[in-house]
């Protein structure tokens, strides 16, 4: 049985996710926003076998309230084998363009509060010398492109900020894993037309647990992602900074 | 990868929008326009009862969660959009069954509700609605109601078998049944006439809780109404054997629309016989896994593509017991002769057990199911021919699998239809309701 700690649970993926913890027997500590969905996903994954299923509503961008967050993370569960950072959100990249505010805005959900969260979090994982620290990155985070860099910048950033704290904890037996979807079918992606590169939630939450279970650092999920995105960074900068993307 | 919202019979070919429900605490799902709206579930009826042209269908896909799940006594709550499939993955080793299951196990638990789909077990357990508790069922108004038999029992009475139009049913509380294993003991006879088949049903419906049979569409003249029985009790104890044989996985998946030439009727008769012919002996005995047991198709991804583009019909009635061996013996006749025949055609024996639905179908008699694919006008005068028959026959044709009844049968068929009426949401509509008020229209090529 791992106990294992969700913040964005209410999100598609981090929902399929944590089912499949669920299944497994594991116990679970579950954190957004919303007290209604946070609930009835409990009853969920009670339903579906979980040992236990702990609830915390929090607004991540309250940022103060993060280190209480480990605080009363480690008195329900004591130790922790997985920490899952799943919450986020996509800017309307042309809204951001015309407002500071907005991009800030975005930066602190989808950036500054994951820097946060891990800060406080490390210290824990440190601590105990152990378990998986997993991010949900993106694809969009390895290289900028004019349709949507704001959200790349931060996810971008989150990557690099992840490898640092890989590189930092490795050697005490903590691993960190940064995830990397493609497209999945999500209400974040609601209204965009969908081609053969979609997937579904299911489909990547399968790949994250696989990569959790074998000590993955880095994960492009579907796999295929991994050799289109390096396609991508090989364009040179002259060549890509005339493309439409 | 996009949510197609087509029915399995892939026509009529519709023009509708779509709005999510995503989750079972959010306000009725409005379309922006003033458009009517259609739950959703997952596109597993045949005909029109899941369309609503020029309309709206309600997604709900999102609508995924269990609720509580007491395991002593085998109730279920779950969210309307949750599958039955996703429900035996979680009961069956907890030692329970659903109560009643259709021949597919992709189906919501919302529309086995709105069509009151029954199954092999039919004259033991009647409808799905037999075995629903409550429900809440939310209102185009904002008004959640939940729905018992004791509590808005009306409103519970029109929304079984209300075809999504009532409101949209948010969550489900089932009676599931105790089972002491995943098997099922099965024996299969082979039987060479209409009145035997009825003769062994008799036979089966004492000591069997599941019986149908697939009869032989395309027999030749003289052997019409042979098929083969199949019955099944689930096992109280599992073979060894048995065991290793568990697949749920689905195996192939049709991707692409097959052209129409592939199933013409040399290659479905070979089918047919083929599969009469495959057992050689009587009767013979085995134990199966549940899955291959209840749902055969399920293999088969997407197998309503195997029709093509123009897609097909099913037709599905019930025509009283004591005239039942003439009528079905001559639905039968008339689609070989229209040379429509069926790769499957299903028979069985309807129970006495009354459903709660209003505008439920099953009813004592037998009922006959086959697939019909659209070879356009011809194909539509075939099935104007089987309604006629089939309301001459005082029976009736089930909505689920249907886009051809007319609505003078609907009415015959359904004469609770206009109490029902007042039960309807205003907001809600389809294009099999449309069709059966007289409202709308059925070409070949819609
Ligand atoms: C291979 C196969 C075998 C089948 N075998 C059988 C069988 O043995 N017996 C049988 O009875 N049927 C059978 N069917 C038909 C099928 O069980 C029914 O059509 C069933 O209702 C489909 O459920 P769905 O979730 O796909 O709903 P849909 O087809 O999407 O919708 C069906 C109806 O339910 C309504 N609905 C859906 N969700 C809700 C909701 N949340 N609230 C209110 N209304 C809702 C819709 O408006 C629509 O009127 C079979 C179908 C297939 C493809
Ligand atoms: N979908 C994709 O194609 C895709 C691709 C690559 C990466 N990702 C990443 O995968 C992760 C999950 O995304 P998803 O597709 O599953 O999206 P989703 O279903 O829209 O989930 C996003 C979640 O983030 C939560 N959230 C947003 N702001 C929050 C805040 N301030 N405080 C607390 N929670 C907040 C939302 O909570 P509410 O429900 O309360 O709004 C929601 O549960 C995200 O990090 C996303 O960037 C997604």
């Amino acid at each position: 049985m791992r106990k294992v700690v969700i913040i964005g649970a209410t999100s598609a993926i981090a929902r399929e996710t944590a089912r499949l913890f669920a299944a497994a027997g594991d116990q679970l500590l579950l954190v957004a926003r919303d007290p209604q969905r946070l609930g009835a996903l409990c009853d969920d994954l009670i339903v579906r076998g979980a040992k236990a299923a702990h609830s915390c509503v929090l607004d991540v961008n309250a940022l103060e309230r993060h280190t209480a967050l480990v605080q009363s993370t480690t008195e329900s569960l004591g130790e922790i084998d997985v920490l899952l950072v799943a919450h986020g959100t996509l800017p309307d990249q042309r809204g951001c363009e015309a407002s500071v505010d907005e991009t800030l805005g975005e930066l602190t959900t989808n950036f500054t509060s994951v820097v946060s969260l891990l800060t406080v979090f490390a210290k824990q994982f440190e601590a105990q010398g152990s378990g998986v620290i997993a991010v949900l990155s993106s694809v969009a985070g390895d290289r900028g492109r004019q349709s949507n860099y704001v959200y790349g910048a931060a996810k971008g950033g989150v990557s690099v900020f992840m490898q640092g704290l890989r590189n930092r904890l490795a050697p005490l037996g903590v691993t960190v894993t940064t995830i990397k979807p493609g497209f999945v079918d999500t209400p974040m992606t609601r209204d965009f037309d969908k081609g053969p590169l979609w997937v579904g939630p299911d489909v990547v939450a399968r790949g994250i647990v696989k990569a959790l279970e074998s000590n993955k650092d880095v994960v492009y999920l579907p796999w295929f992602w991994r050799w289109i995105m390096l396609v991508i960074r090989l364009i040179p900068e002259r060549v890509f900074k005339r493309m439409k993307l | 990868m996009a949510r197609r919202y087509e029915s399995w019979g892939r026509y009529p070919d519709v023009v509708q929008r779509s709005v999510v429900a995503s989750s079972r605490f959010d306000p009725f799902p409005s379309p922006v326009d003033d458009k009517s709206a259609l739950p959703f579930g997952n596109g597993r009826s045949y005909g029109d009862c899941c369309l609503n042209d020029r309309g709206a269908v309600i997604d709900t896909q999102r609508l995924d969660q269990f609720i509580a799940f007491d395991s002593n006594r085998g109730i279920l709550r779950c969210e309307s959009g949750v599958l039955l499939r996703d429900i035996l993955a979680l009961s069956v080793s907890r030692g329970w069954f659903l109560p009643v299951t259709p021949g597919t196990q992709l189906v919501t638990v919302g529309g086995a509700v709105a069509n009151d789909v029954h199954g092999k077990n039919h004259h033991r357990a009647g409808t799905f609605g037999c075995h629903v508790r409550c429900f809440e069922l939310l209102r185009s108004d904002g008004e959640r109601r939940e729905c018992s038999r004791d509590e808005n029992s009306e409103l519970f009475n029109a929304t079984v078998a209300g075809l999504g139009l009532t409101g949209l049913i948010t969550w489900v509380e089932l009676q599931l049944k105790p089972i002491a294993t995943a098997m099922v003991d099965v024996e299969s006879l082979k039987f060479s006439s209409l009145a035997e088949f009825f003769h062994v049903s008799d036979a089966s419906d004492v000591r069997w809780e599941y019986t149908v049979a697939w009869v032989d569409a395309l027999a030749p003249s003289t052997a019409i109404g042979r098929g083969l029985f199949l019955r099944g009790n689930h096992a109280s104890e599992a073979e060894p054997a048995a065991h290793a044989a568990r697949k749920t996985r689905q195996r192939m998946r049709i991707a692409l629309d097959v052209p129409g030439f592939v199933l013409n009727h040399y290659a479905m008769r070979v089918f047919n016989s083929t599969y009469y012919h495959r057992q050689r002996r009587k009767v013979a005995r085995s134990q199966s896994d549940y899955v291959p047991f209840f749902y055969p198709l399920d293999v088969v991804g997407d197998w309503n593509r195997l029709y093509g583009k123009r897609g097909f019909f099913q037709f599905q009635c019930v025509v009283p017991r004591a005239d039942g061996e003439r009528v079905i013996g001559e639905i039968l006749r008339r689609v070989r002769a229209a040379h429509d025949g069926s790769f499957l055609s299903v028979l069985k024996v309807f129970g006495e057990q009354a459903s709660p639905g209003m505008l439920s179908f099953p009813r004592p008699g037998v009922t006959l199911a086959l697939d019909v694919p659209n070879h356009g006008e011809d194909t539509l005068r075939l099935l104007r021919e089987l309604d006629a028959l089939v309301c001459e026959a005082k029976g009736a044709i089930y909505p689920a699998k249907d886009a051809t009844m007319s609505p003078e049968s609907f009415r015959t068929y359904y004469p609770a239809w206009e109490e029902f009426t007042k039960h309807m949401d205003p907001a809600c509509s389809s294009t099999f309701w449309r069709r059966v008020m007289g409202r709308g229209s059925t070409t070949a090529d819609a």
